[in-house]
């Protein structure tokens, strides 16, 4: 606990101080590129579940009685189909009507300052 | 962990599910997206931030999926079932005083440290606030507290697929350690959480409709209560009855150790101190977006326990003596029982698909906070310092692929020691009490000294194994249950943590108070004051509406619960 501090304005005792922290995260998130460049994941659960909701809807479409029965006597196919496609298309609606936010001006740049 | 993970122990051999090549098919089809994420991901990350915390630039919404996904692991699922089997109704208090006051107090109270002083971990806070003993004690706990949990989630995949699905366990074990090892090793922390919050919607359609046919076949909520009373007691369906102190009931806990034990120990360790959820809100992209993180999560949370409890119940009412030896099932396999009897292939595959996602998202999320840990507190710290930027994320990168082949090692261990597994298992879930004791002072206690985080940190888990192992295991102690017993040894744990803290505060050094800027309660650091970003001013994103707001939720919910009517 008590080494030699590599820099005279590091607390001799800590070693590593509070400033150090903000001061390395701070120059780290300027040339950070994950605002920038990371896809919305509403495309990918949006089309995830309408490609699930149209097969299982399907599935429930062309059930035999024997599938029924055995869910109780609910077609739950075709329910929990609809009920994904649904949440598919409010993924992606949702995307629509509120597209991916621009990145801050700093980031737009392919290759940052850094 | 504060999840009562049920020893992985094996599924009825005639659980064996009727999968086609439909349910195949989106099984297939989920993994493809899983990798798709992971290579997506991939060009998202340039520095080592981008890599361990995204960055910190994620929206509230997904990060707080994300933070209820990353514990909604199959064995939380599976194990909370089988809680509701075997014990009834009291499942509800691990949702709704287990989790939702620590969730709040994390998004309200505590967040402004974490996420204000900008480090990028736990153990990294401990650095900062007390000394590198405290620092590398819990830096190292904690890495391999993270690599077991991940290996003992496999082997239990492993296990519940073999039985399910037919697959040699060696199988199971390679082909998720693989996927979870490609994703986050491409994608980094993006890649983990993108795949958290998608788990969470799949898991959501999985368990819907098993919890709707589950009710239809016992006859509604009605005929459940009806038929669990007449086999099980008037308590068996409530969340309070026969929690009086000196009554007897089948948690083997009372009302005080449920809600000192669960509700504040054991509860706000697990919830405010373990990493692999505060990460989450790490990654955040401000500070309003971190606070809301937890408390986004909360409303889910309160609302989940049905969906598990119901199918526990169910399953406990469909078969007398539901996990006992004569009915031939395990309360583990309450879900997988309900799957088997009621699910048509189509939905059967989503379910199955669900399942499998939530093991590969709770053993990614211990990886994905394994990889932080130990690259930026102990390696980039203690072992090589002051290496460029590129270096670490490397390194991160070689470090997931260890940390992922040990948890595969860990998991065949587990297989043929599985006695052990338990057992360590149960000596790390003591380690997040002592970290909360020793947090909660430092975050309030501007004198608590440098030194005293670590021998707070020693002493609690110290104190906490040695009432689980030596007195309630050699019997000195009577406790009916190991539930019981997990919340005493919490209680246990937390006192003497923190008896130990003052102690040694009283007698050594404080830090001093320009080195406490933003790490303790009443001061500020610069971090704090960037201002809030558009738009979240608005009503609906207040932190304090949104905790409130789920704390009396989750009371309303208890009142149904409370009365036997």
């Amino acid at each position: 606990m008590t080494e030699k501090p590599d820099h005279p304005d590091r607390p001799e005792h800590s070693g590593y101080s509070d400033q150090d922290v903000q001061r390395e995260v701070s120059a780290l998130q300027e040339k950070s590129t994950t605002a920038a460049r990371l896809f919305d994941i509403r495309r990918i659960i949006g089309g995830l579940f309408v490609v699930y909701g149209v097969i299982v809807t399907l599935a429930g479409l062309t059930d035999d009685q024997a599938a029924i029965d055995k869910a109780q006597g609910v077609n739950i196919n075709l329910w929990t189909g609809l009920g994904m496609l649904l949440l598919g298309l409010f993924f992606l609606a949702w995307l629509k009507l509120r597209p991916t936010p621009p990145p801050p001006a700093v980031d737009t740049e392919d290759e940052p300052q850094g | 962990m504060q999840t009562p993970t049920l020893p992985p122990t094996y599924l009825a051999g005639q659980l064996r599910l009727p999968t086609n090549w439909l349910d195949y098919t989106l099984l297939g089809i989920y993994f493809v997206v899983v990798l798709g994420i992971g290579f997506a991901a991939r060009r998202s990350v340039r520095t080592s931030l981008d890599f361990f915390l995204s960055g910190r630039s994620l929206p509230a919404w997904i990060t707080g999926l994300a933070f209820v996904s990353a514990n909604l692991a199959a064995t939380e699922i599976l194990g909370m079932a089988a809680n509701s089997a075997q014990y009834g109704a009291y499942t509800v208090h691990w949702y709704w005083i287990g989790a939702i006051p620590a969730m709040v107090f994390l998004g309200l109270v505590m967040m402004p440290f974490y996420y204000g002083s900008k480090v990028r971990s736990v153990p990294e806070f401990l650095l900062l606030r007390f000394d590198r003993a405290a620092h590398l004690l819990s830096s190292l706990l904690f890495a391999f507290a993270a690599i077991l949990i991940a290996g003992v989630n496999l082997y239990a995949l492993a296990i519940v697929v073999e039985a399910l699905l037919g697959w040699p366990q060696w199988v199971a074990i390679v082909v998720a350690g693989f996927f979870v090892l490609a994703y986050i090793t491409l994608g980094g922390l993006s890649s983990a959480i993108y795949n958290e919050v998608l788990q969470f919607f799949v898991i959501l359609a999985a368990l819907i409709p098993i919890t709707v046919l589950a009710l239809k076949k016992v006859g509604g909520w009605g005929g459940l209560s009806d038929t669990l009373t007449k086999a099980n007691g008037d308590d068996f369906v409530t969340a309070w009855g026969g929690t009086g102190i000196g009554q007897a009931n089948p948690l083997g806990a009372n009302w005080l150790t449920i809600v000192l034990g669960l509700g504040f120990v054991l509860s706000f360790g697990y919830w405010t101190t373990n990493f692999a959820e505060v990460q989450r809100a790490l990654s955040a992209k401000n500070l309003s977006a971190a606070r809301r993180t937890p408390l986004i999560a909360a409303f889910p949370k309160i609302f989940i326990v049905f969906l598990v409890m119901i199918p526990g119940l169910a399953a406990a009412a469909l078969v007398p003596g539901f996990g006992t030896e004569k009915s031939g099932y395990q309360y583990n396999d309450a879900i997988p029982y309900l799957m088997e009897g009621l699910l048509p292939n189509g939905v059967l595959g989503v379910a199955v698909t669900g399942l499998l996602a939530a093991f590969m998202a709770g053993m990614a999320a211990n990886v994905s906070s394994f990889n932080t840990v130990f690259t930026t507190d102990v390696w980039a710290k203690y072992v090589v310092k002051d290496r460029e930027d590129a270096y670490y994320v490397r390194f991160g990168r070689l470090i997931t692929v260890i940390g992922v082949m040990a948890s595969i090692g860990t998991a065949f261990l587990a297989s043929s020691f599985s006695n052990i597994m338990s057992y360590l298992q149960t000596l790390f879930s003591f380690f997040n009490v002592p970290m909360f004791v020793v947090f909660i002072i430092g975050m309030f206690w501007k004198r608590a000294s440098m030194k005293s985080g670590f021998w707070g940190l020693l002493a609690g888990t110290t104190a906490a194994m040695v009432n689980y192992f030596v007195l309630y295991k050699r019997d000195i102690i009577a406790i009916p249950t190991d539930q019981g017993a997990n919340f005493v040894s919490a209680i246990a744990g937390f006192v003497a943590g923190a008896v130990v803290m003052v102690a040694v505060t009283l007698f050594t050094a404080p830090k001093p108070a320009k080195e406490l800027q933003g790490l303790v309660y009443g001061t500020r650091s610069p971090g704090m004051a960037e201002p809030p970003a558009e738009g979240d001013d608005a009503w609906y994103r207040r932190p304090a509406l949104l905790g409130w707001g789920a704390v009396v939720l989750a009371a309303v919910c208890y009142i149904p619960f409370s009365f036997s009517f």
